[in-house]
């Protein structure tokens, strides 16, 4: 396979992930604005953080409102991650590997961003909003079930989900590192019913909420949250999975390719200190500092492993 | 001029019954309800936009990807006309190689007489690089997509050869998928000879094309200029079908003098490379320096046959309008035998007598400039008004060799599917050849072009034109 090739196939999934998750965020904080438990202004500044697009907005708009946060992250041109603008990056990845893809996949992802950009011509009001974002969510749903059903589990497949992964393990880390104080205070067991709110909009932005009550029952703690979004393998968006997931997917190749990169040592780094970790120990030695470690980790991966299968010249 | 009617009508005798091809066709398509077939059509349009079929528009919006307008009425040949045309097309052919050949080494039909120098010396088209080198083979156009256009029931013409790199094949194979999608019924009672083959047969070609020493499968790949080309779409869909490798310039690289692609394991050599980069951008050593589409060194790594480049550079010479007159000339010569399928009768402009005529007749003729191709640059003289009628005429004044003329072809018309059913539009025909030292292969049919607008001769797609499948029927 092309070095470009596998780079453009881990870009369009990327791609895809963020603008999955990017919907999330706005569900989330669509819901908490909703239910006016906390400052809802407040909590899009926290969005456009946790989607890494506050300087971009704060360029554009003077003050943060529900209005000018939705359409900027959905579809504002001046927001390069906007929703729209990752499928679109998705799409015109696709284009560059379509060789690389089965008739389905490529149609699932065509047609993903052709009903994205219907969508999203024009604002969304606010009644449509959590049918938009149900329908795109759909869309990629499709893209990859496409990819499950009909691609062949060769390098293809591998650096497709290490895209998946790598930018799913990125982004719950960026929520945990804007929220993270929301954890922070007194590690109570029993929180107040703004730190209820709190609490259970995070799971939500990463659409855990109702796992998590299947592990745990009613009780949300900050504690069980950490545990749950970090280090619990059952969890498909938690940091130990998603490495767990890359780490596997990077055996692959270096199976079916016979050869052993810098890149693998690093996963495998990765991994093990995930799995050696506690939530008690990660809280002592603090949360920020962890995920702060973490994100540049994962970065370092991703810049290694383009490296490793030569993607650029 | 008798009072026969003036075009040439594919599908109708005069008298109004349908001509033998046509019969199994209408005899369907008379218990079809319009309106159906109307819906049909509005299918068809979303399953080349949902497949992406589509095309980019020079100089529009990024956004503007444009599909080819598709009518869902065949155009058909019957076998014994098909028969009849692959012999004329093979000829040619066969003659475009041969002088090819000659034009890059000792040039006999120069010095026969046959052809004068200077419009090959003076050809922008004429690659001084490619003297006295042997390609591959001896194979300089691979693939070559032949313009043939009709005017009465045993009357065709070529009007092009596209010897550089005939574009539409993608669209060929797309309208039969689409046809089969959503006629099958159609396909169960008429036998229509099979075109789906084509990327396996453009594989095995280019295969049989490999330099000399290639051991075992050739590697092969598809050279595309990029994602904003206005031919991406046929770049990918021909690499994808025919198992090739889908490379940009900047995958490729000169390595231990073999030209070779960055894969996710490193270096891999290819030994079969078909091109859809101009000769100009091919390789910035030797062509233009300022080039990011081609490779440094290629024609190097040519030279010394460690690849085979489909088509050859320098091939264009055989497809220049100037050289397209002497076509007949040419069949003859290296054929030995009369040229099958005729041109359409050609003034140079650069012959002072020519030019004279072409001055007084202006309005009736197609005007053409030399190097020009996409139906830019050209002047229909029936469709021009004055103003650009006494534009044209001084730009005709100014360089006179710069042009060519032809009659106004009375091209054939074919039905198409409008609001109140069929109705004739003017068509050509580009059939697709594939050429290896193994012989000549035609795929049955081709890509129907067809003027969309009431009465336009035009076809080009960048002027409004459309496509319909074209069937051969079996005999």
């Amino acid at each position: 396979m092309l070095g470009k090739t596998a780079g453009g196939l881990l870009w369009m999934f990327r791609y895809l992930e963020r603008s999955e998750n990017t919907t999330r965020l706005i569900e989330a904080g669509f819901r908490i604005a909703l239910t006016r438990a906390s400052n809802a202004d407040d909590e899009w500044a926290s969005v456009l953080d946790a989607s890494g697009a506050r300087a971009a907005h704060g360029q554009r708009h003077a003050t943060v409102t529900q209005a000018n946060a939705v359409d900027f992250l959905l579809r504002d041109p001046a927001n390069p991650s906007s929703v729209l603008a990752c499928i679109e990056a998705a799409r015109n990845n696709a284009r560059l590997v379509r060789t690389a893809l089965s008739r389905e996949v490529w149609e699932a992802t065509n047609e993903c961003w052709m009903e994205a950009k219907r969508l999203l011509a024009r604002p969304v009001r606010e009644r449509d909003l959590p049918e938009v974002l149900a329908a795109i969510r759909q869309q990629s749903a499709l893209v990859r079930g496409a990819l499950h059903g009909t691609m062949l589990r060769n390098d293809i497949f591998n650096f497709a989900r290490i895209g998946t992964f790598l930018e799913r393990a990125d982004n719950t880390a960026r929520i945990l590192d804007v929220k993270y104080y929301v954890l922070l205070p007194s590690i109570s067991q029993i929180g107040s019913p703004l730190d209820n709110v709190q609490w259970e909009n995070i799971l939500r932005s990463v659409g855990g909420l109702r796992s998590f009550r299947w592990l745990h029952g009613a009780e949300i703690t900050p504690l069980g949250i950490a545990q749950f979004l970090i280090l619990d393998g059952r969890m498909p968006r938690s940091l130990a999975f998603c490495t767990a997931k890359i780490a596997a997917n990077m055996g692959y190749l270096e199976k079916e390719y016979g050869a052993r990169h810098p890149g693998h040592a690093l996963v495998e780094a990765l991994l093990g200190r995930l799995s050696a970790a506690s939530t008690e120990a990660i809280f002592e030695a603090g949360l920020h500092e962890f995920i702060l470690d973490f994100l540049s980790d994962v970065a370092g991966l991703a810049a290694q492993i383009e490296t490793d299968y030569r993607f650029y010249g | 001029m008798s009072d026969a009617p003036r075009f040439f009508d594919e599908l109708a005798a005069p008298g109004g019954a349908p001509r033998p091809p046509y019969a199994g066709y209408c005899a369907w398509f008379d218990g079809e309800d319009i309106a159906r077939l109307r819906r049909k059509a509005a299918d068809a349009e979303r399953f080349f936009r949902r497949t992406g079929i589509t095309f980019n528009v020079y100089g529009a919006e990024e956004a503007d990807e444009r599909l080819i307008p598709f009518d869902v009425v065949p155009r058909i040949i019957s076998g014994r006309e098909w028969a009849r045309l692959t012999r004329g097309i093979e000829q040619r052919v066969r003659a475009i190689n041969a002088f090819l050949y000659d034009i890059y080494h000792r040039q006999e039909i120069v010095r026969a007489g046959r052809i004068p120098e200077r419009l090959i010396a003076r050809n922008e088209a004429f690659l001084p690089q490619m003297i006295g080198l042997a390609p591959p083979g001896n194979v300089y156009t691979h693939i070559v997509g032949v313009d043939l256009v009709r005017t009465g029931e045993d009357e065709f013409y070529v009007l092009e050869d596209n010897a550089r790199t005939p574009s539409g094949v993608s669209y060929m194979l797309e309208n039969r998928e689409t046809m089969l999608q959503m006629f099958p019924e159609l396909f169960s009672h008429i036998r229509v000879q099979p075109v789906q083959d084509y990327p396996t047969r453009l594989a095995r070609s280019l295969a049989a094309c490999a330099p000399a020493g290639c051991p075992g499968r050739p590697v092969i790949a598809v050279l595309t200029p990029g994602i904003h080309n206005s031919a991406y779409f046929e770049h990918s869909f021909l690499a994808d079908h025919a198992g090739a490798e889908l490379v940009e310039g900047s995958d490729l690289r000169v390595v231990d003098g073999r030209l070779a692609m960055r894969t996710t394991r490193g270096f891999t050599p290819i030994d079969v490379l078909y091109r859809r980069v101009d000769d100009a951008f091919l390789d910035p050593l030797n062509f233009r320096p300022d080039s990011v589409l081609g490779v440094p060194g290629i024609l190097d790594v040519y030279r010394s046959g460690g690849i085979t480049l489909a088509n050859a550079p320098g091939t264009g010479i055989a497809d220049d309008k100037a050289i397209y007159s002497y076509m007949p000339d040419i069949v003859e010569f290296y054929t030995g035998e009369k040229a099958l399928l005729p041109n359409v009768p050609t003034w140079r402009c650069s012959e002072p007598d020519a030019l004279k005529y072409v001055l007084d007749n202006l309005s009736e003729l197609v005007v053409k400039e030399v190097h020009g191709s996409g139906g830019y640059g050209m002047l229909v003289g029936p469709a021009a008004s004055k103003k650009e009628l006494a534009a044209f005429r001084a730009k005709l004044q100014a360089r006179p060799a710069n042009y060519i003329a032809q009659p106004t072809l009375a091209l054939s018309t074919v039905p198409v599917l409008t609001r109140a059913g069929l109705a004739p539009r003017h068509v050509d025909l580009r059939p697709f050849v594939l050429v290896s030292p193994k012989g000549i292969d035609i795929t049955p049919g081709g890509l129907t072009r067809v003027a969309l607008k009431k009465g336009s001769l035009v076809v080009n797609s960048s002027q409004g034109g459309g496509t319909k499948d074209t069937w051969v029927l079996e005999e």
